[in-house]
């Protein structure tokens, strides 16, 4: 029993049916410590590609070499490290916090090259026509560079969305309740490994197969020549 | 210093087996990446379905989960593997299955053009891919395959969680023994950092090597 429900051993089938729901429970988990990960990268990640483009190497360099070692180092090493080192400082998180954040911090890594790449494939001509212009750094930015660099940009995002979805079952070593922990227990408890995990596998594929689907629609909807700031 | 050394020498250790997991996945890995690669281009259904059922299962399900059903969900239906056999065989299927993406669309990359070239002269199928398609997407291969050889290194720490005394166990037992998490985790941070940027390294050579080799080829061809 998990989570007030009982499951059922009599055959494979029954006990698949037994667990599903239970399984749904973990992917619930699963998807909300997606959603929190992957917002915490979209900002931090914004964070981290602003301050390299600084013109001081006092601070761009430094935000460089982290941004690095973030993106070269394993998650479940930086996961571990959050968990077991940020009590030391006292400050105590619960489980899902912490692995949100390890999610959150590893691919901000990875959001801060795209936000970097996007802005960078905007043309040259395109900042001469505005110094020409004479427009403003600031305006530069909101009315000329972000609204082309932004159909560039989603399409790498969504696609790291996606993968992190599948990241989020490394959370299970630190305790977390999402899907794979919970297959993990249900197969602790019965010695029945080989349905629960294959039904997780099967979960995932659907969850990733859909995201992945939504991903294209988002990305054929983008209009290729930008998207005008308000 | 007998701390330094209580610290190192567990992690060192470590560091070996991380990096038998990561050469030896790699190698294998990128033999899949060609042979689903290739397969999911083929004329053959069946060649071309499997090669699509295998990409999508292992791009679709977490590394984790593909892990731990070859070791513990494997057993159950009569087929018992070796922790390192299990965590070499999942990291192989999963970064070939990342790879094969990749072999697809570096060939798919290789102009018309050089397709019809090779008709117009009278090539077989096979000795266009081998001799003219194969050697030029090679080269537009090698800087996402670099990506895919970190990202490898760094899955290998899953192992740890199917009892393998990789770099990340390592970590595990040294905190135990010193009762310290900060030394352990940041010592073993950056030895995967230092082995991320030797393989990187190790990939823009061999990227440098097969440009030169790719080029001579067409130099030759031309004289």
């Amino acid at each position: 029993m998990l989570f007030g429900i009982e499951w059922d051993t009599s055959t494979n089938l029954t006990f698949a049916i037994s667990i599903l729901p239970i399984l749904l429970r973990g992917l619930w988990v699963t998807l909300q410590a997606t959603v929190l990960g992957f917002a915490i990268a979209l900002v931090f990640g914004l964070v981290l590609a602003l301050l390299r483009m600084v013109p001081l190497k006092v601070i761009s360099w430094p935000v460089g070499f982290f941004t690095e070692f973030v993106k070269n180092t394993p998650l479940l090493v930086q996961l571990y490290f959050l968990y077991f080192v940020l009590p030391d400082f006292g400050i105590v998180f619960p489980a899902f916090l912490t692995g949100a954040i390890a999610l959150g911090l590893q691919y901000s890594g990875y959001t801060a090259e795209v936000y970097r790449a996007g802005i960078e494939a905007v043309p040259r001509g395109q900042w001469s026509a505005a110094t020409a212009l004479n427009m403003p750094t600031v305006l530069t930015y909101r009315h000329v560079v972000i609204p082309q660099a932004i159909p560039r940009i989603v399409p790498a995002l969504g696609n790291y969305l996606v993968s992190m979805l599948k990241d989020t079952a490394i959370l299970s070593a630190v305790t977390v309740m999402e899907m794979l922990n919970v297959a993990n227990i249900i197969g602790d408890r019965t010695f029945r490994y080989f349905v629960p995990l294959t039904m997780v596998g099967g979960l995932f594929l659907v969850v990733t197969l859909i995201s992945s689907f939504l991903v294209r629609i988002v990305e054929a909807r983008l209009p290729k020549d930008g998207i005008p700031l308000r | 210093m007998d701390d330094l050394q209580q610290l190192l020498t567990p992690l060192l250790r470590g560091t070996v087996v991380t990096v038998q997991l990561a050469v030896l996945s790699t190698l294998f890995g990128g033999i899949l990446s060609f042979a689903a690669g290739i397969g999911k281009l083929s004329d053959n259904w069946l060649i071309r379905g499997l090669s699509v059922i295998y990409i999508e299962i292992f791009r679709g399900t977490s590394l984790l989960v593909q892990m731990f059903w070859l070791f513990f969900a494997l057993p159950l239906i009569g087929v018992s593997l070796d922790p390192f056999v299990a965590g070499v065989a999942a990291l192989s299927l999963n970064i070939g299955a990342y790879g094969a993406e990749v072999v697809r669309g570096a060939i798919q990359a290789v102009p018309v053009g050089q397709y019809e070239a090779a008709t117009a002269v009278n090539f077989t199928r096979r000795y266009t891919l081998w001799n003219v398609v194969l050697p030029q997407a090679l080269v537009e291969m090698m800087p996402p395959f670099g990506n895919l050889v970190v990202q490898n290194l760094k899955d290998t720490a899953l192992v740890s969680l199917i009892t393998l005394t990789d770099l990340t166990f390592a970590a595990q037992t040294v905190r135990n023994l010193t009762h310290e998490s900060i030394p352990a985790f940041t010592a073993t941070l950056v030895i995967y950092f230092i082995l991320a940027m030797i393989f990187l390294a190790g990939m823009r050579w061999l990227e440098r090597v097969i440009a030169r080799r790719v080029g001579v080829a067409h130099e030759r061809a031309r004289g």
